[in-house]
């Protein structure tokens, strides 16, 4: 019975990409954030842009299995692109030149999505950190554009949608990137459980399989690619609009690595992961920085070595937990629905393992 | 011009000194240890306790490091890195990432961010002028010096039972096993070695490199590229990989400052998609 096979198939994917309570509370409590903690939005501000570019990371590493150390570049290139566009007028109304920092960081991203086909995790580490240092460079090497080390400074951004002018006191901007973040986030979450979505998920666990039931393989890696480098162009150009500041620094090695343990922390593999991460990271971070201003860099090392050392199944354990809690409970609400045939894999175990890197 | 390949061969040996060991690391364990610029950090830094403050001479202060170094690293091996080598690539980056980022912040603050000096002897300042071409007297001592330890290194890994025993594990490490070799023993002396030699050259190298709390994020790079350049299943590989690239950037600093970066950059990515093996490895059948 074949029609009733796909209407079984379709029913559980429907059933998959439904709303869970869950998720309402976190977009509650995010809605919320903005008018309980009115003091706090300039960090809420940073928090809204590092999800938004962790979740791009997430779309490759998470859902294409694509190891990447550059991820800066993407990110950099929105925020200088932002930033240009602001500082010479060309567009001063924000909305628009984060769709345009976001497509130039594309256009990147699809370049150099060729480059990360070929090869082990080893060569995408490789060429994904060279990508970066070359950008970085560039950036450095053409101070009458860029300011070079000195960063680029008299940035003006105009008023959102030629209404609402950018205050001191970030709640404008934090307003302003949670939207980006919650919009983005649909559309994320809207592939994730398409078609598409789902023949990425089969990519990244065996490429071979997937290609050899009709996947074409490069072709999704590529578009994964460019997609995830449009997000991290906007993350980017979301910070260089909130701060009206672009500088080399947005390149650097460290804004990758950092990269990867927010999106560790919160677990790879589901959308939320980088979120949450986002928010746990930028805590730390602030309350580290407060401890020991000069050296909170040591505590993020221990904490990467930590967390290897523990094992990363471990800890999402922790999050899956609360997953298959939510699970548990949208089932409750929903009498009727069938349980899921196959149990729901744990996020990041065995992620990595690519075919013929086992020894 | 002569004395451009001259700097730049000096360079080339004193990378291929600080990256050996990672190479063979990374070939033996498939272990992508990027941490490895903390050992020639430390290295240094000893050598620097030692020769400024404790007045020991420059000369004695080479070997110490050496074995400071290559004890640190038997001891971060067996502790440490131990629980990592089964793990994927991706938990290998992040676990190194935070020992680079450790190490930059406890070295901030033992000795200090501002960018140090080995004082070293009078005899070896200045240059001498030899057929036209002028020729450092440090950069002399680098490249006898690396010279004489890369030929020492072949001559160990050609000669020796133990070279044999490591050449094998580095081919194929399940086989090796199977014929009675231990390698994890074999890893454990090759790692302490490696970072024995890492320490050197991070001694030997602060003149010419510089040597701040950053030095380990600064030449990661360097190393990876010498690496992936070079391939991971010789020492050859990564000794001509060193040469060219001390070369192309001493030569690419000099001539076209603008893109003197860029080059060896783009030779690695180059190098990258099209040998992902490294350029002059042979293939094999992992």
């Amino acid at each position: 019975m074949p029609s009733s096979l796909v209407e079984q198939v379709s029913k559980h994917l429907a059933a998959r990409a439904r709303w869970k309570p869950l998720e309402y509370a976190f977009w509650l409590a995010a809605v919320a954030s903005v008018f309980l903690l009115p003091g706090r939005h300039l960090i809420l501000t940073e928090i809204a842009w590092l999800a938004l570019f962790a979740l791009s990371l997430d779309l490759i590493l998470g859902y294409a299995g694509i190891i990447s150390l550059g991820h800066a570049a993407f990110f950099g290139l929105g925020s200088y692109t932002a930033a240009l566009l602001a500082k010479h007028g060309i567009i001063s109304e924000p909305v628009l030149a984060l769709i345009v920092s976001g497509l130039a960081a594309a256009v990147l991203g699809f370049g150099t999505s060729f480059l990360v086909l070929r090869g082990s995790d080893l060569t995408r580490l490789m060429v994904t950190l060279g990508v970066a240092l070359i950008m970085r460079e560039i950036a450095n090497q053409i101070p009458e554009i860029t300011g070079g080390a000195d960063g680029l400074q008299g940035v003006i951004v105009g008023p959102i949608l030629g209404i609402f002018q950018f205050d001191i006191f970030g709640h404008v901007s934090y307003l302003y990137c949670l939207a980006v973040l919650f919009v983005l986030f649909l559309l994320a979450r809207r592939i994730v459980y398409s078609p598409f979505g789902l023949s990425l998920r089969a990519v990244k666990g065996n490429s071979l399989r997937a290609s050899s039931i009709g996947i074409s393989v490069n072709a999704r890696l590529v578009a994964i690619y460019t997609f995830a480098a449009f997000y991290a162009g906007v993350a980017g150009a979301l910070l260089a609009q909130t701060t009206s500041f672009a500088s080399l620094d947005v390149f650097s090695f460290e804004r990758s690595a950092d990269l990867l343990l927010v999106l560790i922390i919160g677990g790879t593999g589901y959308l939320y992961g980088g979120l949450i991460g986002a928010v746990i990271f930028k805590l730390m971070q602030d309350w580290i920085a407060n401890l020991t201003p000069q050296y909170w860099q040591f505590w993020i090392g221990l904490v990467l070595v930590l967390i290897v050392l523990v094992g990363r199944e471990r800890i999402s354990l922790l999050t899956g937990g609360v997953r298959a809690l939510a699970e548990r409970v949208t089932r409750r609400f929903t009498p009727g629905a069938t349980p899921p045939p196959y149990a729901p894999p744990l996020a990041g175990k065995g992620s990595e393992q690519l075919p013929g890197e086992g020894r | 011009m002569l004395t451009i390949l001259f700097d730049g061969v000096a360079y080339g040996m004193l990378l291929f000194v600080l990256a050996c060991g990672l190479s063979v690391t990374l070939g033996l364990m498939n272990f992508v240890n990027l941490a490895h610029g903390s050992f020639a950090m430390a290295g240094g830094y000893i050598t620097l306790v030692l020769v400024n403050r404790a007045g020991v001479p420059f000369f004695a202060g080479l070997p110490i490091a050496f074995i400071a170094t290559a004890l640190i690293g038997v001891l971060f091996e067996r502790t440490l890195y131990v629980h990592v080598y089964g793990k994927s690539h991706l938990d290998q980056v992040l676990f190194t990432i935070g020992l680079v980022f450790m190490s930059v912040a406890a070295v901030d603050y033992v000795m200090g961010s501002q960018q140090v000096f080995i004082e070293i002897p009078s005899v070896l300042q200045g240059r001498f002028e030899f057929f036209g071409v002028g020729i450092g007297r440090y950069r002399l001592l680098i490249i006898v010096l690396c010279g004489l330890l890369t030929v020492g290194l072949q001559l160990i890994l050609s000669g020796t039972r133990f070279g044999s025993r490591l050449r094998a594990s580095v081919d194929d490490a399940r086989v090796a096993r199977g014929l009675g070799i231990n390698v994890n023993a074999v890893f454990t002396l090759t790692f302490a070695f490696g970072s024995g030699l890492a320490g050197l050259g991070g001694a030997l190298g602060a003149e010419i490199l510089g040597l701040d709390p950053t030095f380990p994020l600064k030449y990661m790079v360097y190393f990876l590229i010498v690496v992936t350049v070079g391939g991971t299943s010789s020492i050859t590989g990564p000794f001509v990989a060193s040469l060219l690239i001390g070369i192309a950037d001493v030569a690419g600093k000099y001539y076209v400052p603008k893109f003197g970066a860029f080059v060896i950059y783009t030779i690695m990515i180059i190098v990258l998609i099209l040998r992902p093996q490294g350029l002059f490895a042979r293939a094999t059948g992992k």
